[in-house]
């Protein structure tokens, strides 16, 4: 007896894992999961993008939704923590039966989820991960913001055009695959353009001295310093680079973008540059009416963080309209179909390796705020 | 030139805070021979006290100045060393006639509630600490020295003797030298040894909050789960100062903090840690109880 039962069951057991894959959409509600930084070390990247996918969402929502069905937005927390986003999106898969993933800001967590949703072919669409080898994990992972080449490039022309900086040395958070990343297309273009890279040093994201690596900087006198971190370690850097007396221009990448680098940086922080996918100052009607949607909803203004969450969802909406159905394989085609979807980040063209061509803007901290200073195309 | 006297500033710097955490710990060990791991929480709390106090203080009194700061100490340095007795009262003493390891255990569970419940009051999104002592930079030479670094490093030294005074020349040091030799024997001649417990528990708490502190004015930007790393390398620290000798932490502390400084600074940065605990090995290898530290033979 028992060896039939126990074949029998696993036959029951084979046949729920493999029809349940089938059965999604089938409810009275589209189901749209999302992993974000909701609290931790990036969580302010985590709550600007959520609260973008999340007005995006209800705004679909108040026209009815699309193909007659409402959204319904599953919404976990992984605390910028490294291992819970694989967990949440298996949890998401396999418990919610979500059609798709948004997420993540950071490189690194959208990397653990990717191999989940590409095994398991749900579309998984990041709103800001930079790093190029997210979209490479499979053809079901996409991304509506730039990669890190391209903001590399950008960062290391700005170097050159407008700092008009010879030698410049580089912080690099070895911990993140983003920082590594944008760390060496930097030096890359930047080598090619005629520069000098005359220093690069380490640290890991958490760390909170940064003396020993800025003393060392200092030793080499750059004409200024390329810092590709995220926001609470950069701020800690500012702060420790002006105590030292190093007083050349600092600059980096979209991991700067927060409230909080100020509020940490305070004074040190000021008159430093970094490029991002939007700014609310640019003039255009489209960015001044979801600035002032944002506004009414959350009492803050809108970051690129924001901007990309919400293109993110409204890219999805716009795909299921296309393809006419939730049907996992034909949503992935309609996103691979992308072009030149009106996004509030720029328009948006998903090209052959999933990811957006998109303009970088570059941003200055002046006076606690981020003033636009110029549009890179590509 | 410049650059490597820089280096050894930062590096003491450091280290002075490692020190005056790892006091905390060996203070505890001295007494009860066990490793208190919520030391670290502890230390976290104290910065979220001063965290309060000093955004309190800027509201309602003024923002930074050497009266502040002391307030901010002073209420930091109450408010831990309770917890620390609550700590020591509710979670240890029940378990005092157990094995060490089921204390050790505890200690760590008491380390989670604190990193969990840090999360749940006061969010676990990292906080910009306020200023509470006024700053200036020092420029000597080609070396920059900031008065907060030096704040430390007063405070380190002023502590290890203070401490040092206590437990060598006071009443109720000389009570805690006699339960950490023998508690049974120390009961015998009418020493309470619960009182002397809590006074202990009670004191290296304090020194937690002082650490928390002067942590936070050096590196402002706290989160519940700052303790974690300074406070393991405070315990690294003290044992290799010889754990259970005061003067061994204070200087198992700077060396840690200049070497992982000079690592940092080099190309080797990323294994800093790796090399840092490298050398402890090497060090309790050749030196098993510690720089400090006396063995002490077991009679059977």
């Amino acid at each position: 007896m028992k060896p039939i039962w126990l074949s029998l069951s696993a036959v029951a057991l084979v046949s729920t894992l493999v029809f349940t894959g089938c059965n999604q959409g089938g409810g009275d509600a589209i189901k749209v999961g999302e992993f974000a930084s909701l609290t931790g070390k990036e969580a302010t990247f985590g709550q600007m993008s959520h609260h973008g996918t999340e007005l995006a969402i209800n705004e679909l929502n108040a026209k009815g939704g699309v193909l007659g069905k409402k959204f319904e937005l599953i919404t976990e927390d992984n605390q910028s923590k490294p291992g819970e986003s694989k967990t949440i999106a298996i949890k998401l898969i396999s418990r919610d039966k979500v059609i798709c993933v948004l997420g993540e800001v950071a490189s690194g967590r959208s990397l653990e989820a990717a191999p989940i949703c590409q095994a398991n072919k749900v579309p998984q669409i990041s709103p800001s991960s930079t790093n190029p080898k997210v979209t490479e994990i499979g053809d079901y992972i996409f991304r509506v913001c730039f990669i890190d080449p391209f903001q590399g490039t950008v960062m290391a022309k700005f170097a050159k055009d407008t700092l008009k900086a010879k030698n410049v040395a580089v912080l690099t958070d070895v911990a993140s695959a983003y920082s590594v990343g944008l760390a060496t297309y930097f030096k890359e273009t930047f080598v090619k353009n005629g520069g000098m890279i005359v220093m690069e040093q380490k640290y890991s994201g958490g760390d909170k001295d940064f003396k020993a690596q800025l003393t060392a900087l200092k030793g080499v006198t750059p004409d200024a310093i390329f810092i590709p971190g995220y926001y609470t370690d950069v701020g800690l850097i500012a702060r420790q680079a002006r105590d030292l007396g190093l007083t050349v221009p600092l600059f980096g990448g979209d991991g700067w973008e927060s409230a909080k680098l100020v509020e940490i940086g305070g004074p040190a922080i000021d008159g430093a540059y970094f490029s991002t996918h939007f700014s609310p100052e640019e003039q255009s009607p489209v960015i001044a009416d979801f600035v002032a949607k944002f506004k009414k909803a959350y009492g803050e203004s809108p970051d690129a963080m924001a901007a990309l969450g919400y293109d993110s969802a409204m890219l999805l909406a716009d795909a299921i309209k296309r393809c006419g159905t939730t049907d996992e394989p034909k949503l992935r085609d309609a996103l691979a179909a992308t072009k030149e979807f009106p996004g509030i980040s720029g328009s948006i063209t998903i090209d052959k390796d999933r990811n957006a061509t998109k303009p970088a803007v570059i941003l200055q901290v002046k006076d606690g705020k981020f003033k636009f200073l110029e549009t890179i195309n590509p | 030139m410049s650059e490597f006297l820089q280096q050894i500033i930062n590096g003491l710097s450091l280290g002075a805070i490692y020190a005056l955490i790892a006091l905390g710990y060996t203070m505890v060990y001295g007494i009860l021979r066990f490793i208190n791991f919520a030391h670290s929480d502890v230390f976290m709390v104290g910065a979220y006290m001063g965290y309060y106090a000093g955004n309190y203080a800027g509201k309602h009194f003024q923002h930074e100045s050497v009266l502040v700061g002391v307030g901010v100490l002073l209420f930091a340095m109450i408010i831990c060393a309770v917890l620390g007795i609550l700590i020591e009262r509710f979670a240890y003493r029940p378990l005092r006639d157990r094995s060490k390891l089921t204390v050790l255990i505890t200690a760590i569970g008491v380390s989670l509630l604190l990193e969990s419940g840090g999360q749940y009051l006061f969010g676990a999104d990292p906080q910009s600490f306020p200023t509470v002592f006024p700053v200036t930079q020092l420029h000597l030479g080609g070396v920059t020295l900031s008065s907060n670094q030096i704040l430390v490093f007063v405070v380190t030294a002023l502590l290890l003797i203070a401490l040092q005074f206590v437990v060598l020349k006071t009443k109720i040091g000389t009570a805690m030298r006699a339960v950490s030799f023998n508690p049974q024997a120390a009961s015998l001649v009418g020493i309470n040894n619960d009182v002397v417990i809590s006074f202990t528990f009670g004191i290296g708490s304090a020194l937690a909050a002082v650490g928390g502190v002067l942590y936070s004015t050096n590196y402002p930007s706290i989160d519940p789960y700052m303790g974690v790393l300074p406070g393991l390398k405070a315990f690294v620290a003290a044992v290799l100062g010889g754990i259970g000798n005061i003067p061994g932490a204070a200087i198992g502390g700077i060396m840690l903090g200049v070497i992982e400084i000079f690592l940092n600074g080099s190309r080797y940065s990323t294994y800093t840690d790796a090399i840092a605990f490298a050398v402890l090995i090497l060090i309790l290898l050749f030196k098993p109880a510690g720089i400090l530290g006396k063995l002490q033979v077991e009679k059977v």
